[in-house]
């Protein structure tokens, strides 16, 4: 990946580009304290953090509409907080109390919310995508012109249920957008090592499926590509492939003692590609924001989380009687 | 003001580690995410990270430290201005929920079959009723449904243009058009989960197998994300989804095309699992699935598809889920069955009649919920239970009931339960074994006589 140097003038305006350095910085702080609040057994199972991740969701968000849908898998925090869902409520399900967004009852992989319309964080690999793909196809049955954003990483890659969705989606023309998180690294095995071909974007040239690389550290061209793709897939062109060439600073899971890589590989990127660094040099260059300003944001944002820790800590965990309820819609 | 770092838990399962080694000293200035030490676990050594930064004032363990339990200080860091490390309280245990030791022992174990079941709908006395076949019926039910409910549609392997691979979708193409009539690719993991999608996108989607050992390509996808999912979101998203399809033996087609799935199905909370013998229960239930709003296993038999039975004529005829029927009457015995085994159980009570035994046939029809009560009515009266079924003995549908009744009908029993069921073998393709293979007759009547001490 080559090093990014920051334009001089972005193609975005001051309150966009505001936008998005809060929201990246929201996430990575949030994530963060939930690593924190994970060291302290206030977290338990399996925790998924999206540092370095970040520009990939708020880029994303920024090319959805009113209306579109979107789905992921296990590491989904920054999704949900991209999408605006509460992180009060997120960090409460992370602690698993009666306040989160599942009641208790889902846990980091599994949060949902109907009226963002995120369906999910699921906990299987691939198994989302053709959710993903059944969510447009009620679109398109219904007749409006919502486009779901379907992600996935490296690893589901190469899960055989993603070639039949994309032969499905294409066949049918559904209005999906398949974003590939690739992080580079499928758990512990690198992508080199577990796909025959690594050139992800390229996947659906066999279903006639287009695709195209994007710098997953740079929001602005996260956003622009997303925008294009969600057009074509608005239109009524059928399925477009982004595969966003990102990283993630922390391990697979919390538990994940990261022996398949080089501290100096990630300190490297950390540096030199950070997705929150490139739009702060961004606004400082343009004049958008001084040192001072970015500072309140920072300290606004610490206050936001702080809360939503709070929040987390001091919601009940669920009543037994949860137990036995929302097994059975009635 | 000074920040504790505490040894964090590193694994869901961590409760100590060792402190192998500092990478930072006292009066060292740290950033968020720079590496402060290695730790090793029980699994494996792990760096942990600065969450803030800061300057580290006390190293509070020494390196090769053993047995460091979780959340023990290890270091002390000094905020840059105060405000960026607010101090965090250690966890508090939580206590662990009260429970009352005298409360009495259930009789059964609860099971969250906490769907409301339906009356069982009266019909008018003055209703007719004409011979109409399984395959009919369904297809029947699937079209008014469809008529009824616009977000309802059918997908699967050759459902539209070849009209069904067993037949069942005859005519609804015709009708119904291919926005609604969907044949798909041979790709049972992808479209189960397209559909569970297109049921959280609002719609209402049956999808055929066409063979349920088919439809093992997508067992996760049924009950990983369809059966699961209302409960992992706290009740926002619900799966209205009917999984529908040929299930069991068909006749010579040997082992990977020869398997009853009720057992697997019934034991998964989320689901629910009906088993149709006859046509009017077949149209009825299907109906039901079909508007139930939760995900519907419903299991069809493709012996049973062209058998012809009375169905009332009546608009809008629904069978209630989790309700038994009695098919017969008797006061010696009760046989329990479902599915094409109720054939085995009604033969085998007319030859019981003519030795004077009169078993009472139940049929179960819903596997899940169960109708319990049912069984338990009947067996506090004929004293006797024999239950049939097609699939393999081992945790059968057979081995669930026989548990039910030692529990909640022990007093009763004046025999031990007894399950007919296959056997306990892959289905073998020779004419003469997959007979042997499959549950008998005569099998039931020996298992009724067995219990009637006859």
């Amino acid at each position: 990946m080559p090093t990014r140097k920051a334009v001089s003038k972005p193609k975005a305006t001051a309150d966009e580009l505001l936008h998005y350095y809060r929201q990246m910085l929201l996430i990575r702080r949030f994530e963060e304290k939930a690593g924190q609040l994970y060291g302290m057994g206030l977290i338990g199972g399996f925790c998924h953090l999206y540092i370095g991740q970040e520009a990939v969701v708020v880029g994303l968000e920024a090319a959805a509409q009113k209306g579109d849908k979107r789905i992921t898998a296990y590491r989904d925090h920054g999704h949900m907080l991209a999408c605006g869902m509460d992180a009060k409520g997120v960090m409460a399900e992370l602690t698993g109390r009666a306040d989160g967004y599942s009641r208790g009852k889902g846990g980091s992989m599994h949060m949902f919310s109907r009226e963002k319309n995120f369906f999910g964080g699921h906990g299987i690999v691939g198994a989302q995508v053709p959710i993903g793909a059944g969510l447009a196809f009620s679109d398109k049955y219904k007749g409006n012109d919502c486009v779901t954003f379907t992600y996935f990483g490296d690893g589901a890659a190469n899960q055989g249920q993603v070639y039949e969705t994309f032969n499905m989606s294409s066949l049918w023309k559904l209005p999906v957008v398949f974003v590939i998180e690739n992080n580079q690294y499928a758990m512990g095995t690198s992508v080199k090592r577990a796909s025959s071909t690594t050139e992800l974007h390229s996947r659906g040239a066999a279903f006639e499926i287009g695709g195209e690389v994007v710098d997953g550290m740079d929001v602005l061209a996260v956003r622009d590509a997303g925008k294009k793709a969600a057009e074509h897939a608005r239109s009524g062109k059928g399925p477009y492939i982004l595969e966003m060439k990102t990283y993630r600073y922390r391990g697979h899971s919390m538990s994940d003692p990261a022996k398949y890589r080089t501290r100096e590989e990630v300190q490297n990127i950390r540096s030199k590609r950070d997705p929150i660094d490139h739009v702060r040099d961004l606004l400082i260059n343009a004049d958008i924001a001084d040192e001072g300003t970015l500072k309140s944001i920072d300290q606004q944002i610490k206050v936001e989380v702080n809360d939503s820790a709070d929040f987390a800590r001091s919601s009940p965990e669920p009543e037994d009687s949860e137990l036995r309820t929302d097994i059975y819609a009635h | 003001m000074a920040t504790e770092i505490l040894m964090p838990a590193l694994s869901p399962t961590m409760e100590e580690g060792t402190l192998a080694k500092w990478l930072v000293k006292e009066g060292d200035n740290v950033e968020s995410g720079q590496i402060l030490a290695e730790i090793e676990t029980d699994k494996a050594t792990m760096e942990i990270e600065a969450v803030d930064e800061g300057q580290v004032q006390k190293l509070l363990v020494t390196e090769g430290t053993e047995g460091i339990s979780v959340n023990t200080p290890i270091a002390l860091l000094v905020g840059e201005d105060g405000f960026l490390v607010p101090p965090i309280d250690k966890p508090k245990a939580i206590a662990p929920a009260e429970r009352s030791s005298s409360r009495e022992l259930p009789r059964t174990p609860p099971i969250s079959d906490t769907a409301p079941i339906a009356p069982v709908p009266e019909l008018p006395s003055s209703a007719s009723f004409r011979q109409q076949t399984v395959r009919e019926a369904l297809r029947d039910a699937m079209a008014e449904e469809m008529r009824r409910d616009e977000s309802v549609f059918l997908m699967g392997e050759e459902v539209a243009q070849y009209q069904g691979a067993y037949k069942v979708s005859q005519g609804l193409l015709e009708e119904f058009g291919d926005r609604r009539v969907v044949d798909t690719p041979i790709t049972e993991h992808g479209f189960t989960g397209l559909g569970v999608g297109a049921a959280f996108g609002g719609l209402r989607p049956i999808v055929e197998f066409m063979t349920f050992n088919f439809g093992m390509q997508a067992i996760d996808q049924i009950i990983n994300s369809a059966a699961k999912t209302l409960y992992m979101s706290g009740g926002q998203m619900g799966c209205p989804i009917v999984f529908r399809g040929p299930n069991g033996a068909a006749s010579r087609v040997a082992a990977q095309h020869s398997q009853d799935f009720a057992a697997w199905y019934t034991q998964v909370p989320g689901l629910k699992v009906v088993q149709p013998f006859s046509s009017a229960d077949a149209k009825g239930l299907l109906k039901s699935a079909i508007r139930d709003p939760n995900p519907v296993v419903f299991l069809e038999n493709e012996i049973l598809y062209g058998r012809s039975f009375d169905v009332p004529v009546v608009d809008d005829y629904l069978v209630p889920i989790g309700k038994a029927r009695t098919w017969r009457e008797g006061n010696d015995l009760t046989i329990v069955s479902f599915g094409t085994a109720m054939s085995r159980a009604l033969e085998a009570a007319e030859s019981l009649a003519k030795e004077g035994i009169q078993a009472e046939i139940v049929d179960l029809r819903s596997l899940r919920p169960m109708d319990t009560d049912a069984i338990v009515k009947s067996v506090m009266k004929t004293n006797r239970c024999v239950t049939v079924e097609e699939g393999w003995p081992i945790c059968s549908i057979g081995n669930h009931i026989s548990a039910v009744l030692m529990e909640q009908a022990f007093d009763w029993l004046d025999a031990p339960v007894t399950n007919c069921a296959g056997k306990d073998v892959p289905m073998p393709y020779a004419a003469n074994l997959e007979k042997l293979a499959l549950v008998t007759t005569e099998e039931v009547v020996a298992a009724a006589k067995s219990v009637c001490y006859r």
